[in-house]
């Protein structure tokens, strides 16, 4: 009988290895035994030491973790996206499985009978020779069936920095290069072009002769001592220190710490006398080693696709982690963290600009809004964000918003791969909503304040703290000022503002003890967001509006501010910065130790000090609700 | 009324007797364990007198796994024959399909349904239509509970939203809002498919405001 799903699910197959290696009527008949799974993002597909299933898994959409637990922690080996095959190798070996594997993201995989697999592909050299490789490199990724090794090693680390160190050096490939011909200049203008360190200079045999850096064009261009016109080979450094492919990062350090140098050419038999097909320099070295804030940075700028923009922003996560262990002060942490978030955001805009078929038709601004405008969002959250462009005639309204709205769903989904989930209420720039001309969102604004209602309140709470993270900020003053101006003639919705800042009431009961959730999946968890940070966020939200300050943006920030404008209360805003501090970062270690986002916390795992330092942060809570209720004169209003 | 009802039922063929017992003393289990069967037709038009369906396409899934060699497709011998429609389907009169009767498309049809939960995107045309296929040939309607992913996907809308929510989402929109890859749109079997994915999307987006209840899934 027909069945075109599994026509379907061949012909995707067939594009990855090792199906590529199949032809399509066994492709044809290992389709029909596969099942489609559905995963939610946290779903489990199996466990360290769970008994093999009979199936291996292919990634169809979506991406899916491959960790292992040391003490607390997840070591992730590998992250898996479209086409990428993962749970053969305890099929394989016929031991349990080693590692644990969680969708990442939602996410869609074909699970594989092994049996029908290895009916069919027998007799096929060419596969069992891809598979062993694949294992030996211990990895399962496409197009890295080059790489050979020790078959069937199965070796579980006893730290990260082993994994790290003794894995195989991720080189660059295809590095770029130029002939012994090339004059400095051309060769310059590539390395430009390419946003590159050096150049490798290669004969009519490709194999590498010598090598270009900056600090050559510096000491020996800049300097005078040769003319730009000069051919390349005349500054080069030469010979080039070569190595082989399966080199691994430690030697890869080492030999560049031995040879003082930053670049290592990777050649086919690792001499200087075969073809170059890699260059390894010491910012790989750095990047597969470490969290290096700068490095992270570096990576997010040169990221071409959202996979590197997806690595390079989970390293941050490991930095957060190592930094919150050392105790360095948070206000330093928010501060690096959303200046990574807002680097990761740029470059999905830059990103969407180039995959656009033309240049955007009048400047606009993107706005971060909620946690990561007022920049203290630390973990990954949901992304809420805005679009403001420029007021255009009304002839090309239309067009111009549709390109907007393109640019924007670009963005969201290179921001959603990257791992801030889609915004469950929808406020993203992508929304038609929320993607407006200046003139739009200054009469929204207006609106907002004039007639405020629940829903109004409710928005209020994320536009209110936008930040300008692309684009013409020009645009957000504008905005800006509309909105101050406004707040002049509307006294009420201050009052609209206040009673929800004090509607959550103190997170202690009568008896001083935890109010926590009654009801729902997080039954009897204690919701640190809702119960302790947001009433400070609005609070001191509500506090700076009034007071008609531009630019302050960060709660603990905005606090200090106003202890700085009203010392008669000094004591109690510094209490709620600090407050602030003290929980976010309970939150964020609360989070980074289960996985998630820290909101909600199970109070009994926390030691009795972890409590009364908790309980020590809501009297500030407490004491700010009062002023405002006395401030706005809420007591009549709620 | 008991007594027309068992005169009536002397006249049905077995495999709809088959089929009616899958329903005697049914029990309620949980949504994870209960199995689904999302559909699909292609029919040569809209109205439910003239025209009539081409192509039945079907997955049945329980919890979250979609075993391919479970699906459904089946092809109908017709006469009607709609030259405005047939753009979209491909099914031509003449096609080479391997083609079944109606009557034997209702055999294994309720065969492969059973008493499961039947989930289409606008699902009550495709009932329609299988129920008037089902009384051309002299037998009952379908017993089977149905969800239609148009109308759960309007609920899981966040609640900022609702007034805008009288938007009639066709199967095409809700891929895009959902992000699943519309490969093989209109073939049978692969509107099915999608169809099952939208569901099993929209459940999970459900799920994480509240536990999920058979009430608020079959309800209107």
């Amino acid at each position: 009988m027909k069945n075109s799903i599994a026509e379907r699910v061949g012909e995707f197959l067939k594009r990855y290895p090792p199906f590529n290696l199949i032809n399509t009527a066994s492709l044809l008949l290992i389709a029909e035994q596969v099942s489609i799974i559905y995963l939610e993002k946290g779903d489990t597909i199996f466990k360290n030491g769970d008994i093999n299933h009979d199936c291996f898994y292919v990634v169809r959409d979506g991406a899916v973790s491959l960790y292992y637990k040391n003490g607390d922690v997840n070591e992730i080996t590998n992250i898996h996206d479209t086409g990428d095959l993962f749970g053969l190798r305890a099929l394989i070996a016929k031991t349990p499985y080693h590692l644990n594997a969680t969708a990442n993201e939602e996410s869609i995989i074909y699970a594989i009978p092994i049996s029908i697999f290895q009916t069919v592909t027998d007799k096929s050299v060419n596969i069992q020779k891809y598979l062993i490789t694949a294992f030996a490199s211990n990895d399962y990724t496409p197009y890295t069936s080059e790489q050979a090794g020790k078959i069937f090693v199965d070796y579980i680390p006893s730290n990260s920095q082993d994994v790290v160190s003794f894995q195989t050096a991720n080189y660059t490939k295809a590095p770029i290069t130029c002939s012994t011909s090339s004059t400095l200049k051309s060769a310059a203008k590539k390395m430009c072009t390419h946003k590159i360190g050096c150049i490798i200079v290669i004969d009519s045999n490709k194999k590498p002769v010598g090598i270009i850096t900056n600090s050559d064009i510096k000491n020996k261009i800049a300097t005078g001592l040769f003319p730009i016109e000069t051919k390349v080979t005349q500054i080069m450094s030469s010979p080039v220190i070569t190595a082989k492919k399966d080199l691994t990062v430690a030697d890869g350090q080492l030999q560049m710490i031995k040879n003082s140098i930053g670049h290592l050419c990777i050649t086919k038999d690792g001499t200087v006398n075969s073809k170059l097909i890699g260059v390894l320099t010491h910012h790989d070295v750095l990047t597969t080693l470490g969290n290096n804030p700068t490095v992270i940075l570096k990576d997010i700028k040169r990221a071409k696709r959202t996979k590197k923009l997806r690595a390079a922003r989970h390293k941050a996560n490991g930095l957060l982690k190592s930094y919150l262990d050392q105790n360095i002060p948070l206000s330093h942490i928010i501060k690096l963290i959303s200046q990574i978030n807002d680097a990761v955001t740029v470059r999905a805009i830059e990103l969407a600009v180039l995959k656009m078929p033309t240049a955007p038709p009048v400047s606009f601004t993107w706005l971060a809004l909620g946690s990561q405008g007022r920049r203290e969002q630390l973990l990954f959250t949901d992304q809420d964000n805005a679009l403001i462009f420029e007021n255009v005639s009304k002839k090309g309204y239309s067009e111009t918003k549709d390109y907007f709205l393109e640019l924007s769903k670009l963005v969201n989904k290179t921001l959603n791969k990257v791992g801030f989930e889609y915004c469950e209420a929808d406020m993203m720039a992508s929304n038609p909503e929320w993607c407006k001309s200046l003139s739009e969102w200054q009469d929204q604004f207006q609106t907002w304040i004039l007639n405020p209602d629940e829903k109004a309140i409710l928005l209020s709470s994320v536009f209110f703290d936008f930040n300008a993270v692309y684009g013409n900020s020009n645009l957000t003053d504008k905005v800006t000022d509309t909105i101050f101006k406004t707040l002049n003639e509307a006294s009420l919705f201050y009052k609209f503002l206040g009673r929800d800042a004090v509607k959550s009431p103190s997170p202690l009961g009568f008896f001083k003890q935890f109010l926590i959730e009654q009801n729902g999946d997080q039954k009897e968890l204690f919701n640190i967001k809702s119960r302790a940070i947001m009433p400070l966020v609005d609070a001191a939200r509500l506090l700076i509006l009034n007071k008609q300050i531009k630019g302050v943006n960060n709660t603990y920030e905005r606090f200090e501010k106003l202890a700085e404008l009203e010392p008669e209360n000094s004591e109690l805003y510094e209490s709620c910065s600090y407050a602030f501090k003290a929980l976010s970062k309970f939150k964020t270690k609360q989070g980074l130790l289960n996985g998630n986002s820290g909101k909600f916390i199970n109070l009994k795992t926390l030691t009795k000090e972890e409590k009364l330092k908790l309980r020590r942060c809501f009297k500030p809570i407490h004491e700010i609700q009062e002023v405002l209720i006395n401030r706005f004169d809420l007591k009549n209003f709620i | 009324m008991i007594s027309w009802f068992k005169k009536r039922k002397k006249d049905y063929p077995d495999f709809w007797l088959a089929y009616l017992n899958h329903f005697k003393n049914e029990k309620k289990t949980p949504i994870g364990e209960t199995r689904f069967v999302a559909f699909d037709t292609e029919t040569t038009g809209f109205d439910r007198k003239k025209d009539r369906i081409l192509s039945i396409g079907a997955v049945a899934f329980v919890n979250k796994t979609i075993p391919v060699n479970q699906s459904l497709e089946l092809y109908l011998e017709q006469d009607i024959f709609n030259p405005d429609t047939v753009k979209i389907h491909e099914i031509m009169k003449s096609s080479d399909f391997e083609k079944i009767t109606e009557l034997e498309a209702i055999k294994v049809f309720l065969d492969y349904i059973k008493n499961a939960i039947l989930v289409a995107h606008h699902a009550n045309f495709d009932k329609t239509m299988m129920n008037e296929m089902l009384s051309r040939h002299g037998l009952g309607k379908l017993k089977n509970k149905f969800i239609d992913t148009g109308v759960l996907f309007n609920k899981s809308k966040h609640k900022i939203y609702q007034e805008s929510l009288k938007k009639h989402y066709f199967l095409d929109d809700l891929c895009e809002e959902l992000n699943v890859p519309k490969v093989d749109r209109h073939t049978a079997n692969g509107d099915a498919l999608i169809t099952a994915i939208v569901f099993l999307k929209i459940l999970s987006r459900l799920d994480k405001r509240k536990n999920l209840k058979w009430g608020y899934l079959l309800g209107k």
